[in-house]
């Protein structure tokens, strides 16, 4: 028992070699979104109207000055970050016409609940829109032992698609 | 404040104090110029966003890295055999991450409100643990850490499961809350395949009972080490479905010749659709030797079914049936197997705050019946 343990931990141990966080750059998710040409970025300005939205939804403010966009007719993209337990997790948002079009984990720093990253995962998000009260259309179905992960991701995914409509109603 | 938003600050409150200067000694004459002007302003904060450390991303503000939590919960107890208030669990996590590779996980734990001679309480270390990602598919984990067993062993913060108490059955076989020191490996074999594997310290059993055999790795033998593997599969969003298998040589670290080698297997299966959830699981211990057949504890098993509905999103319902039996291997188990029946409701007027109530009914070998009311936090 304990040589074939060891063995299995060697195996494992043993396999390449990479980094364990990030999945994709932000940078290449963006290119990829659009085509390999992505617009310019554009800049939103957290306005303290717009804090207190984005506190609705997060539980918390931003903690940032701006946040920064990719646009292309009714398309927007978006590179946010939430908290998980205790570390970041960097997710890759699309909006297209008000739903969601695709939802990423980029980077996951968290030491459990990594499979919400997974698209078995992620496409419950796909086609999701925004409702009245600032909550999704649907229920999340979530992961044991992911929980603040999935809820993480959830509050990710209104505030994309809250982002959106702000960008496309602004005057 | 964190660092950055203080600069941050400082370096916005500089370019807006000195804009009035700006805008007086280069006066815009239309509105044209007044756009172009404010246009710069801003790009002058944006420079002075990104310069303050965030480089121009969306990245919030980085979480320290080191990382305070904790949950706590506090139990009134209703029951024929008595009544009981008690603030059952205070908890403090403390994380700790040394690099992207290298953290630790550590959580102590105050029971039953005071600790020390002739008190209730105790006061006890129940992780403390390195986690070093090896590659992609595989964390090594070091320390003190919580055997991959079962529902609540790992995940038992109050506002994730119902009920005031934790569940008995998996308190009473495999037994929760349940954690060893030694070494093991986790991560993902494929997409929604995860595994653990461990060579721990093992219990040390005086009756055969597993609860009673937790040495709480405080100068602990280790004549016996335990051998635990899990596989578990969540490659459906709102379904879980594990099995643990855990062997150990003795479980009485050799300090009772009749006891054999002891194998504990564990299942259970989580599905998750919408409002709905059910959670079942299976537990059993096999002992080997003369001793725990003697006493009927060569086989000590136990299973529970919980379904449970969220009427809304912050009020939940649920009904859970136990049955176990650290008697099992009884010539007859009509005396020695307990069943109970927690009826209840959860409301959590925040995501990480949660008020319980259950009522609660025992029988079979056991006979009690009354209700708990809880409180319960996590951060």
């Amino acid at each position: 028992m304990t040589r074939f343990l060891a063995l299995t931990i060697l195996c494992l141990a043993t396999t390449t070699a990479m980094a364990r966080d990030v999945y994709q750059q932000p940078q290449e998710f963006i290119t990829q979104v659009f085509a390999g040409n992505p617009p310019q970025p554009q800049l939103l300005w957290i306005t303290k109207t717009l804090n207190q939205d984005i506190q609705e939804i997060l539980g918390h403010e931003l903690g940032v000055l701006r946040i920064r966009y990719w646009q292309h007719g009714g398309k927007t993209a978006w590179i946010l970050e939430e908290t998980g337990k205790e570390q970041l997790i960097t997710t890759g948002l699309v909006v297209n016409n008000g739903k969601i079009d695709q939802l990423k984990v980029l980077i996951y720093r968290e030491s459990r609940g990594m499979e919400v990253r997974h698209p078995f995962f992620t496409d419950q998000f796909k086609d999701a829109y925004l409702q009245t009260n600032k909550q999704l259309d649907r229920s999340i179905d979530g992961i044991s032992g992911a929980t603040v992960s999935v809820r993480a991701l959830t509050k990710l995914a209104r505030l994309a698609l809250f982002l959106h409509h702000h960008v496309n109603a602004a005057p | 404040m964190y660092p950055h938003a203080k600069l941050a600050y400082l370096l916005s409150l500089s370019v807006f104090s000195y804009a009035p200067f700006l805008y007086a000694a280069n006066k815009p004459t239309s509105l044209e110029e007044l756009s172009d002007a404010i246009q710069e302003l801003e790009q002058k904060v944006g420079m002075t966003a990104a310069m303050a450390g965030n480089g121009g991303s969306n990245t919030v503000m980085q979480p320290s890295k080191t990382h305070l939590g904790g949950y706590g919960e506090l139990h009134y107890n209703n029951l024929d055999s008595g009544s009981e208030i008690d603030f059952h669990r205070f908890v403090l996590f403390i994380g700790h991450k040394f690099s992207d590779r290298i953290r630790l996980h550590s959580e102590l734990e105050m029971e039953h409100s005071i600790a020390g001679e002739g008190q209730n309480g105790e006061v006890e270390l129940e992780q403390a643990y390195i986690d070093i990602d090896i590659n992609d598919n595989a964390t090594v984990r070091t320390g003190l850490f919580l055997i991959p067993v079962g529902i609540i062993n790992e995940t038992h913060e109050p506002p994730v499961f119902y009920g005031v108490e934790r569940n008995p059955v998996e308190n009473n076989i495999i037994p929760a809350t349940w954690w060893e020191g030694g070494v093991g490996v986790n991560g993902e074999l494929a997409p929604g395949w995860g595994y653990d594997v461990a060579v721990t310290s093992g219990l040390e059993s005086t009756d055969y009972r597993p609860r009673g055999g937790r040495n709480k790795v405080s100068e602990a033998s280790a004549e016996n080490l335990a051998y635990t593997g899990r596989v578990k599969w969540t490659g459906m969003p709102g379904t879980e479905i594990a099995a643990t298998i855990q062997l150990q040589d003795d479980i009485t670290q050799e300090t009772d010749p009749t006891a054999g080698s002891a194998t504990l297997f564990e299942t259970h299966a989580i599905v998750n659709r919408g409002p709905a959830t059910v959670k079942v699981l299976y537990a059993a211990w096999d002992l080997d030797g003369t001793g725990p057949a003697s006493v009927g504890r060569d086989e000590q098993t136990g299973w529970y079914v919980e379904p449970s509905y969220k009427v809304i999103e912050k009020v939940g319902v649920f009904v859970r049936y136990n049955e176990w039996d650290n008697d099992a291997g009884s010539a007859s188990t009509a005396g020695t197997k307990r069943k109970q029946t927690n009826i209840g409701a959860n409301y959590w007027p925040h995501e990480d705050v949660v008020f319980k109530f259950d009522l609660l009914d025992q029988g079979g070998a056991i006979d009690d019946e009354g209700f708990n009311l809880g409180v319960g936090y996590q951060f």
